[in-house]
C-alpha cells in the first residue's frame, strides 16, 4: 500500500477554501475543523513534515472519518481525501500499534484461538459471530463483538453461511458470460438470502453463477483501520481464490466490496487491474441484461407500496446512481419515491461507528429523518453494511420503514415468487 | 507562550473541552482559503456572547491577540492568527434565533452558515439576498465581518445593505449594541455599517439583526455568446440603459471559454470570445418579456449565439458552465493569483483591454470572469509555480493592474478584503489622510492592537509593495 508520503502532492493540491464543510457527514455532525477533509489533509501534511506525532488529539481526528468520500466529489481539485486519511491512518498503526483506529484489529490474521474478549461475551447473538465469523473477516474490525453496544440493533448472524449452502442453479455453466460472485462478508455471514436472490435473478437472465468459498474479505474495514498489511495479504489471497482473468465478470452485491475490488484493488499493482475491468455491481450489470424492459412487461401492483433509495457511498463514488433507480422504478409492486439527502452517507463507515457511536447515531439520525419525510415504506440499499446502520437509525428513531437490499425486491416481483 | 492561569480562566469560561493549546487543534485553526499558515498559541470555542466579554477582557489585560473565525473561508487572511495568541472560533454560536415575518427581520448568532440561513428564510417565503461563492460553508459573521458579496449584488446589494443591527463585544471587552430592529434609526454613529466589512479588528460580533425582503416568485437564466469581449462589456451597459437589473449578470472572457474548451470538453461555437449569463428574476408572467427585451438590446453587439433555458434543468446547464470555471482553472496546472477588482461598470471595456496589455506586457495569462453586472471582475493571473521570474512577475501584474483598476475609478476589492494579502497596497488606493483616520480609529477602540492585529494596515517595518526591493 501507499506511503503517506506519496500522497504530497494530492495533500498540496487541497487549496483549503472549506468547501468539504458543505457535505462532510462527520463536521455536520460535530461541527470541529479536525472533522473535515481540510482539517485532515493539514494534520496529514504535518504528520510528513514531522511537526505533529501520532498524538492522542492527531489519532482521534484521524479517526473522524468515514471514508465515504463525499468530500472529494464535491473538492474543486478531486483531492482523495478518504485515501489520505487512510494512509495517514496507516502510519499512525506503524508508529503506535494497530490499536489506535481498531479495538479489534489486532484480532485480524493472527489466529489466536483464545481471545480474552471471547469470555466476557456472553450474548447469543455474541456466540453466534465468534462461532461463526473467522477471524479473517472484516466484520471483526466492523463490529468487534465486546464493542456492540447493547442497545445497537444488529442482525443475527446465519446459522449457516451463504458459501456453506447448497446453492441450486437452473443455468449450466456452459452458457452466457462466465460471472463469478464475489460474496463478501456481510452476505456470506449476515445475509445470505441476498445471495441467493443475486443466483435466482441472475439464472432468471439466463446466466450461471461460479462461486468460491476460497475467498476472503474484501479488505475495506482493514483500510479503515490503518491495516495495511491487511490489506496487501487479503488482496492477494482474493486474486488466488477468484482467478479473475477466467471470467468475463466479478459481481458484487455489496458497495464496499464493489469499492474495494474495482476501486482499491487497481491501486495496489499492475496485476490488479483487472479488477477495475471486470468487477460489476449486479444491478448495474443487471440493467445491461435489461432486467429492467423484462420487468417492465409484468403486470403493475394496484397497492404499490412507497420505497426510496439509499445510496451506499462506495456505489456513488463510482458514479453507479441511476442503474438502482431505474431498477426500482421499474419493479412492478414499487412506487418509487426519492428521498432528501439520498447520496449522504449512512454513518457506518468501516471502523467508524465502532469509534464514535455517538457521532454515527446523529448522522443515521438525519438519514432517519429524510426516511421518514420521504413517507417510504421500504428502504432499498445495495450494501450490508448500510443495512446494519439503516435499521438501527430507523429502529432508534421509531421510523417504521424496512429496510432491504434491492436484489430482495427485485427478487420478489419476479413470476413464481 | 500564554501563561497557564490563563489558560485555567479561559477553560473555566468556555469549558475545558473548548479550550485547547494541543498542537494538532493549533494546527487545525491556523490557515484559511489564502493557503497560508500561523500556529496560535491556543483556539478557544465561547458558547455566548457573555463568555466572549470574558475572554476579551482577559486578553486586554494580558495583551494576547485574538482572531474571531467564521469557517476561515476567506481569501485574504482575514482569520489568519498572523501574531500568535489566540483563535476564537465562533461554531458553538450557530443558532437562528428569530425570523420576524411580520418585520421581515430575522436575528442570528454568528455561527450560521449562510446557505442554511438562506434555506430557512426561503421555507418561509422570505429572500436573503447575498450569495457568495462560499455561501454553502460560510458563516454569517464572517459575511459580515468582511462585508460579502455574491452574484445577485447587483440587483440586491451585498452584506452590509442587510445589516440593520449587531450584538458587539469590543476589543476591551465590552457587549454594546448597535441599530436594531426597526428598517429607520438615526440616533447616534451608524456602528453597525463601521463594523461590516471590518474585517474583525474593531469588534467580535455576536449577534446580527438581518433585513429581510420577499422571495422572488420565479427567474429566468440566458446564455448570450459574443464574437469580442468589447461586445459583452456594452452590453453589459446596454441592458442597464433599458432599464432592466438582472438578478445576476455574470461574464467569463475568451480566455475562460479556451479553458472550458480545453477541461470541460465545453462546446461553444467557432469564433466566441466572451460569454454573459443573465439572469432576471420576479413575477413569472414578466420574465418572458423581460428576456427578450435583453436579447433584443444586445442582438446588434456581435452575438453568437443565445439560449434561455426554460426549466430548471436547462438553467442548471447554464449555471454548470459557471461553476465548472474554477474546476477547470486548477487543471491547468499553474498557480493561480485571483484578484477581485472593481470598476464602475461603464469602465469595463477599458478595464478588460488594460488587462490584456497587462498579460502581454508579463507574458502571463490571465483569465477573466466575474460579476459584470456590477463592475466585480475576478482577475486570474496564471504563473507557474516552479518559475521564480513568472511568480516574480506575477506580483508585479497584480500590482500593474490595482494601478490600473484605481485609474478608472475603481478599487481592488469588490469582495474579499484586504487583510494581509492586499495590506501591501493599501496605500495605492486610500491617501495617507484616510489610513490615518482609520488608523486613529483603531487605535482608540482598541489600544494594545489585540484584535486582529496585522490585517488591513501593513506593519510599518514591512510596508512595501512585494514586488519592491526591502
Amino acid at each position: 500500500m501507499k506511503d503517506l508520503e506519496k500522497y504530497r502532492a494530492w495533500s498540496q493540491a487541497c487549496v483549503k477554501c472549506g468547501a468539504c464543510r458543505a457535505t462532510c457527514p462527520v463536521f455536520k455532525a460535530e461541527n470541529t475543523e479536525g472533522g473535515v477533509a481540510r482539517g485532515k489533509i493539514t494534520l496529514a501534511q504535518a504528520m510528513m513534515d514531522g511537526e505533529v506525532f501520532a498524538e492522542e488529539r492527531l489519532v482521534h481526528d484521524l479517526s473522524q472519518c468515514l471514508l465515504c468520500g463525499s468530500c472529494t466529489n464535491l473538492c474543486p481539485n478531486q483531492v482523495p481525501t478518504h485515501e489520505i486519511v487512510a494512509a495517514a491512518r496507516r502510519q499512525v498503526a506503524r508508529e503506535k500499534g494497530l490499536s489506535g483506529f481498531g479495538k479489534g484489529v489486532a484480532a485480524l490474521l493472527t489466529h489466536k484461538k483464545s481471545m480474552g474478549w471471547m469470555s466476557k461475551a456472553g450474548e447469543l447473538a455474541s456466540r453466534l459471530l465468534c462461532r461463526q465469523i473467522p477471524e479473517t473477516s472484516g466484520l471483526r474490525l466492523r463490529f468487534p463483538v465486546p464493542g456492540i453496544p447493547r442497545e445497537r440493533t444488529f442482525p443475527k448472524p446465519s446459522f449457516t453461511p451463504f458459501l456453506n449452502r447448497e446453492i441450486r442453479q437452473t443455468v449450466s455453466p456452459s452458457t452466457g458470460p462466465r460471472v463469478l460472485f464475489f460474496t463478501g462478508c456481510g452476505i456470506n455471514y449476515l445475509y445470505p438470502e441476498i445471495g441467493e436472490c443475486l443466483v435466482r435473478l441472475l439464472n432468471f437472465t439466463g446466466i450461471h453463477v461460479a462461486l468460491t468459498d476460497e475467498q476472503v474479505c474484501c479488505g475495506l474495514p482493514a483500510l479503515s483501520a490503518g491495516a495495511g498489511d491487511a490489506v496487501d495479504t487479503l488482496a492477494q489471497r482474493n486474486f488466488k481464490a477468484l482467478k479473475p482473468h477466467a471470467f468475463d465478470y466479478v459481481l458484487t452485491a455489496c458497495a464496499s466490496c464493489h469499492g474495494a475490488l474495482a476501486g482499491l484493488y487497481p491501486t495496489l499493482g499492475d496485476d490488479y487491474q483487472v479488477f477495475a475491468e471486470k468487477t460489476r455491481d449486479v444491478m448495474d450489470f443487471l440493467m445491461d441484461m435489461d432486467l429492467a424492459g423484462r420487468l417492465a412487461g409484468l403486470p403493475r401492483s394496484k397497492a404499490p407500496v412507497k420505497a426510496t433509495y439509499h445510496d451506499p457511498c462506495h456505489l456513488r463514488n463510482h458514479g453507479l446512481t441511476q442503474a438502482p433507480r431505474q431498477l426500482l422504478s421499474a419493479l412492478p409492486q414499487v412506487d418509487f419515491v426519492e428521498m432528501a439527502d439520498a447520496a449522504t452517507c449512512c454513518g457506518l463507515g468501516g471502523t467508524f461507528s465502532v469509534h464514535h457511536y455517538e457521532t454515527s447515531q446523529k448522522i443515521g439520525d438525519q438519514k432517519a429523518a429524510h426516511v421518514a419525510q420521504s413517507g417510504a415504506q421500504i428502504v432499498a440499499t445495495a450494501c450490508p453494511g448500510c443495512m446494519i446502520q439503516l435499521r438501527d437509525s430507523l429502529n432508534r428513531q421509531n421510523v417504521p420503514a424496512r429496510v432491504v437490499h434491492l436484489l430482495e425486491l427485485v427478487c420478489r416481483a419476479l413470476p413464481g415468487q | 507562550m500564554i501563561p497557564e492561569n490563563v489558560i485555567r480562566e479561559l477553560r473555566e469560561i468556555c469549558g475545558s473541552k473548548f479550550v485547547s493549546c494541543e498542537k494538532t487543534d493549533r494546527i487545525l485553526y491556523s490557515y484559511d482559503a489564502t493557503r497560508r499558515q500561523f500556529l496560535p498559541d491556543v483556539v478557544v470555542h465561547p458558547a455566548d456572547a457573555r463568555a466572549v466579554s470574558q475572554i476579551m477582557k482577559i486578553a486586554h489585560t494580558h495583551r494576547i491577540p485574538v482572531y474571531p473565525r467564521g469557517a476561515g473561508s476567506g481569501f485574504t487572511g482575514g482569520a489568519l492568527p498572523v501574531k500568535g495568541g489566540m483563535v476564537m472560533g465562533m461554531s458553538r454560536m450557530n443558532r437562528i434565533l428569530d425570523i420576524d415575518q411580520e418585520n421581515l427581520v430575522a436575528v442570528v448568532e454568528p455561527g450560521v452558515v449562510t446557505g442554511a440561513f438562506q434555506k430557512a428564510v426561503e421555507a418561509l417565503g422570505l429572500f436573503y439576498p447575498p450569495d457568495p461563492a462560499s455561501l454553502k460553508v460560510s458563516s454569517l459573521g464572517g459575511n459580515v465581518a468582511e462585508c460579502a458579496g455574491g452574484p445577485r449584488c447587483v440587483k440586491y446589494g451585498v452584506t452590509k445593505d442587510y445589516v440593520i443591527g449587531l450584538e458587539v463585544v469590543t476589543p476591551t471587552g465590552d457587549l454594546i449594541e448597535t441599530g436594531g430592529t426597526t428598517m429607520k434609526g438615526v440616533v447616534g454613529y451608524d456602528l453597525t455599517k463601521l463594523f461590516c466589512g471590518s474585517e474583525g479588528t474593531l469588534a467580535v460580533i455576536t449577534k446580527i439583526i438581518l433585513k429581510l425582503i420577499p422571495k422572488p416568485q420565479a427567474k429566468k437564466t440566458m446564455l448570450v455568446v459574443f464574437d469580442a469581449i468589447d461586445g459583452a462589456a456594452k452590453a453589459v451597459s446596454a441592458i442597464v440603459r433599458e432599464k432592466i437589473i438582472p438578478a445576476t449578470l455574470e461574464f467569463m472572457d475568451g480566455r475562460t471559454l479556451d479553458c472550458l474548451r480545453q477541461t470541460a470538453g465545453l462546446a461553444m461555437p467557432e469564433g466566441a470570445q466572451a460569454a454573459l449569463i443573465i439572469e432576471v428574476d420576479g413575477d413569472r408572467e414578466f420574465l418572458d418579456k423581460q428576456a427578450q427585451r435583453i436579447l433584443k438590446v444586445v442582438d446588434s453587439l456581435g452575438v453568437l449565439e443565445n439560449r434561455v433555458a426554460n426549466t430548471f434543468e436547462e438553467s442548471e446547464e447554464i449555471w454548470k458552465i459557471r461553476r465548472a470555471i474554477s474546476p477547470s482553472l486548477k487543471k491547468l496546472g499553474l498557480e493561480k493569483f485571483n484578484e477581485d477588482i472593481c470598476v464602475p461598470r461603464s469602465k469595463l471595456p477599458e478595464m478588460i483591454r488594460r488587462i490584456e496589455k497587462i498579460s502581454d506586457q508579463y507574458g502571463l495569462p490571465i483569465v477573466n470572469f466575474g460579476h459584470a453586472g456590477d463592475g466585480n471582475i475576478h482577475v486570474n493571473i496564471m504563473a507557474d509555480k516552479a518559475d521564480a521570474k513568472q511568480m516574480a512577475d506575477a506580483e508585479l501584474a497584480i500590482e500593474a493592474l490595482f494601478r490600473a483598476t484605481l485609474a478608472l475609478g475603481g478599487t481592488m476589492s469588490g469582495e474579499h478584503g484586504v487583510g494581509i494579502m492586499k495590506a501591501p497596497y493599501l496605500s495605492l488606493e486610500l491617501s495617507s489622510q484616510s489610513i490615518l483616520y482609520m488608523k486613529t480609529l483603531k487605535r482608540a477602540l482598541d489600544p494594545h492592537n489585540i484584535l486582529n492585529p496585522g490585517k488591513i494596515f501593513p506593519d510599518d517595518d514591512d510596508a512595501h509593495l512585494p514586488g519592491e526591493a526591502k
